[in-house]
């Protein structure tokens, strides 16, 4: 495979959101990942002769948020008929928006400050899931297949980017702060492996300052690893191709995650004729400015906003890895009350993005009081940094707690002053040839005395003070 | 034959069961059944388990309901929970609804004894009912004859006397033409004036569910009973059924009646044309004011229809496709699975307006067919709202022609499409219509005079069909 040099990458992605309602789009059905199949289903999501849609009110709520999330324009919409054959779609036609859609001309703000223009963000409804069986899972082979028409009629949401992004990780970083803003304001539980957020990929290459070249559009990317795996394969097949004297023909192609590549579904001319018409079982949707204007009013911070602030909290960089981590997980508030309560923003960010970063669930119910006390015990040197993390775990699985208590508890209390050095004496009385090692300068002998030290004073010893003073006695 | 109205009277008194009312009905269709084939499905069972549990209702007091013990029959392209449902249909035999439309359950609600799934063309596609799948319905006034369509089965029932009431569904004329041919009452109510939920749809902008009758007070009160906001159906109108009762004792003096000259002229069979000529009379002895109307875009309603209604009919049949009910012939793939069950399952006609309404939304067609004849609707619909500033109600004739023999247009689809060019107006527009019995053709069957008024304009449509049916020769047949 070639490189890109001399080449610019040009990607748009279309990212189909599941919305968190509790019923699904056009029917009181619960909303439901991994039930039973066929059992979350009722005339209209099987789409029964006779049946009619009526829209689902805290859908559209939630669509208008994603549109107001991503500044874009609240209009009045319509539904069409999207026609097409599949055993999945119970009517053999799919109820979406199409030149009428709920959200139009916005924008999204990646950690970098980079903006990707945002077209369309608009509604329909999801179809059944097949499954062949008596093969490999695919539909080549397979004896027979089934469907499961529990997702049949769930809402979705498509937001489609304009082809802003130039790079694989600038749409990696796109779909995470997408996704990120649509846990955020509730529209999406997020989980990309379940497929309540997927990912199609517009990619196309040129040289810099052309016209756009030929897109392909790379579906069934379910990973934010497998799309930025998926834009770079593809880019690098298009530059081939040009560089072979072919040309690229406008195409559907599936990824495929296992042999890491892409490979052709239907070319242009193949494309489905679609017949789009206004459903006429539907009336406009026309939501009222008073109702638009309380979605706008009404959503919560989103994460650039966040981050901002846990940032300037912390006294971090707003797109550190550590501030975007506490936000992904929603453990900035943690971290935020900790500084307001007049602990250390830096130990707090710290322990807040590693240690309960790795446990969120128990982080996001820890009492935040307990964790503002640790992070004071720690930043004034009541406790270590290794006693601080254990007492911490403690904390997190009870949910709460004193710090102080636990650590009394534990034995953990900060070695008076004079005690470490008596310590540190004798330890380099017994131990006269490696000392004077160290003060020759050999670097493996500063872990060999912080070893010793640690083990004579059972961790309790401060590595930081430990450090320091090794350093003073040894003139280095 | 008691009305409907006399029926639940005698009910709601205790003077006669509903039981009684049930079996005389029953007894009735099945001596004229074997001839008529009115109906897919009599339900006698179910039909003598509802009629005691009204007359237990009676019994204990309880209200049970304006039309109690009244028997109807429904067109079987109406849900019906538990009883098969087949738009006469090959491709839908044997399938068994598990809900009820929703008129049903007001129809049960209101004392109501369904007692017959009636015969239709197959999806309600027709003028004729000579599209069934389960072989044609017979004219009650002349078995020679065919009862019109597409709610020929309905018309036919209440004509032959089976029920006093019936329901039918009108796309493009499907109530009132085959009234007119059977010589009844048949009503298209205002779209969204009548809940579609459980209607299976033919063409969804154009179909309402209406009531038959042998009277316009009974045609009234049915109306009143399935009328009224449906949540289950986003395209029902709010508020309350259309109150027409009422109306009908009002009288016609002062209303202005206009009569659609592009209804009335080249087309027209002139026995026919003579009856509409003596209805108006009929009305301006009664003190209207009728004169000539013109609503010039009338002459493309027949155009627009058969791009519009194919067209949505084309995505409304889809869904039989032998992947989830119905009729499946197994293929090697899903591909020809789809295609063999859809060739064996659907007629030629069905497939006919399938193919046609495919066409008109085809890439690259869309703008010359579908878009042209949508903005032929909006002209129809702004010329009859030009022609309501002048006059109340519109009148003209129902059909252009009494009931025809079977076979006469089988042969010429278009020649069966020209039977609705007088009624498919109203459904592009939206707008109420009524068609009553007046007097009969030179062969002696019935003719019928249909009254169009603008949206929701159902009152002072009743006033005019009732002092129409009050000036009509006795006894059509």
């Amino acid at each position: 495979m070639s490189k890109l040099d001399g080449w610019e990458l040009v990607v748009g992605l279309e990212v189909h959101c599941e919305l968190r309602t509790a019923t699904k789009l056009f029917c009181g059905c619960p909303n439901m990942f991994g039930d039973v199949p066929n059992t979350n289903v009722c005339p209209v999501c099987l789409g029964l002769p006779g049946s009619l849609p009526v829209i689902n009110r805290q859908a559209v709520e939630l669509a208008m948020r994603i549109g107001a999330a991503l500044n874009c324009s609240i209009e009045p919409s319509t539904f069409h008929r999207k026609n097409y054959f599949y055993p999945d779609m119970p009517k053999d036609y799919q109820v979406s928006q199409y030149d009428e859609p709920i959200n139009v001309g916005g924008y999204l703000e990646l950690p970098d400050g980079f903006r990707v223009g945002i077209e369309r963000a608009h509604m329909e409804e999801d179809t059944g899931k097949t499954v062949h069986l008596g093969g490999q899972g695919r539909i080549h082979g397979s004896s027979h297949s089934l469907v499961d028409y529990n997702r049949s009629g769930v809402p979705l949401v498509e937001i489609v980017s304009a082809p802003d992004m130039r790079t694989s990780e600038q749409a990696r970083a796109y779909v995470a702060e997408l996704r990120a803003i649509l846990v955020a304001i509730g529209a999406s539980d997020g989980r990309m492996e379940e497929g309540s957020l997927r990912a199609d990929a517009n990619v196309s290459v040129r040289r810099p300052g052309e016209p756009l070249g030929t897109r392909c559009e790379i579906k069934n990317v379910n990973s934010l690893r497998s799309l930025g795996r998926a834009i770079e394969y593809e880019a690098a097949r298009q530059v081939d191709l040009i560089d072979a004297g072919e040309k690229v023909q406008q195409q559907t192609r599936h990824w495929d995650d296992a042999n890491g590549r892409t490979i052709t579904g239907r070319t242009k001319e193949e494309a489905e004729d679609y017949r789009y018409f206004l459903e006429p079982d539907l009336v406009p949707l026309a939501p009222d400015a008073g109702w638009v204007e309380r979605v706008r009013s009404a959503l919560p911070a989103l994460p650039a906003a966040r981050r901002q602030r846990v940032a300037s909290a912390a006294g971090a960089e707003p797109a550190s890895q550590a501030v975007v981590t506490v936000v992904d997980l929603e453990l900035d508030d943690l971290v935020c009350a900790a500084v307001a309560a007049g602990a250390d923003g830096r130990t707090a960010l710290a322990r807040a993005s590693n240690e309960v970063a790795a446990n969120a669930d128990a982080g996001r119910r820890l009492d935040a009081g307990a964790f503002a006390d640790l992070v004071k015990l720690e930043a004034g040197g009541a406790l270590t940094a290794t006693q601080a993390k254990t007492v911490l775990g403690e904390l997190l699985e009870a949910g709460g707690g004193d710090p102080a208590t636990i650590a009394a508890a534990r034995g953990f209390e900060a070695m008076d002053v004079s005690a470490l050095d008596a310590t540190i004496d004798e330890i380099i009385a017994a131990n006269s040839d490696e000392w004077a090692r160290y003060c020759e300068g050999d670097s493996k002998m500063q872990g060999f005395f912080v070893g010793l030290v640690m083990k004579a004073t059972q961790g309790k010893a401060d590595g930081k003070a430990v450090n320091a003073a090794l350093r003073e006695r040894g003139g280095r | 034959m008691s009305t409907a109205l006399e029926i639940a009277a005698a009910v709601r008194a205790g003077t006669t069961t509903a039981r009684k009312v049930v079996e005389e009905h029953l007894a009735v269709a099945s001596a004229r059944e074997g001839e008529l084939h009115a109906c897919n499905l009599l339900m006698t069972d179910d039909a003598l388990a509802a009629a005691d549990a009204v007359d237990e209702a009676v019994a204990r007091g309880d209200d049970p309901g304006p039309l109690a013990g009244v028997p109807i029959a429904l067109k079987d392209n109406m849900c019906t929970r538990g009883v098969p449902t087949t738009c006469s249909s090959k491709i839908l035999e044997g399938w068994t609804p598990p809900y009820n439309a929703t008129v049903v359950d007001r129809l049960r609600a209101a004392g109501a004894i369904v007692i017959a799934k009636t015969n239709l063309d197959e999806f309600a596609m027709g003028s004729s009912t000579e599209n069934s799948a389960f072989g044609p319905t017979r004219n009650p006034h002349d078995p020679s004859r065919v009862p019109g369509g597409s709610s020929g089965g309905s018309a036919a029932a209440v004509a032959a006397g089976y029920a006093p009431l019936a329901l039918g569904s009108d796309t493009g004329g499907s109530i009132r033409q085959p009234a007119a041919l059977c010589g009844v009452v048949g009503m298209k109510p205002t779209y969204g004036a009548v809940s579609r939920y459980g209607l299976i749809a033919f063409a969804s902008s154009l179909d309402q569910i209406g009531p038959f009758a042998t009277t316009v007070a009974d045609a009234a009160a049915l109306l009143e009973v399935i009328g009224g906001h449906d949540p289950l159906d986003t395209t029902s109108i709010a508020g309350p059924a259309p109150a027409v009762t009422a109306e009908l004792g009002r009288g016609v003096e002062g209303l202005r009646v206009g009569v659609v000259q592009e209804l009335s002229g080249e087309g027209i069979d002139p026995d026919v044309a003579a009856r509409v000529g003596e209805a108006s009379d009929a009305l301006t002895a009664a003190g209207a004011k009728v004169e000539d109307a013109s609503v010039p875009a009338c002459t493309f309603g027949l155009s627009a229809y058969y791009l519009i209604a194919p067209a949505e009919a084309s995505s409304n049949l889809a869904r039989f496709d032998g992947v989830r009910y119905g009729l499946r012939v197994d293929g090697e793939d899903i591909t020809e699975m789809y295609n063999r069950t859809r060739t064996a399952g659907f007629g030629a006609e069905v497939k006919r307006r399938i193919m046609l309404g495919t066409y008109a939304l085809s890439a690259g067609y869309y703008d010359a067919y579908y878009g042209k004849a949508l903005k032929v609707r909006t002209l129809i619909a702004r010329d009859f709202a030009a022609a309501y500033e002048q006059f109340d109600v519109l009148i003209s004739p129902t059909a252009p022609t009494t009931a025809f023999a079977f076979g006469a247009k089988t042969e010429n689809p278009l020649s069966m499409y020209l039977s609705d060019v007088c009624t498919i107006p109203s459904n592009l527009a939206g707008h109420p219509a009524i068609s009553g019995p007046f007097g009969t053709g030179d062969d002696g069957l019935p003719v019928g005079v249909q009254v169009l008024a603008p949206a929701l304009g159902e009152p002072v449509m009743f006033r005019v069909a009732a002092a129409i049916e009050a000036a009509a020769p006795r006894s059509a047949s």
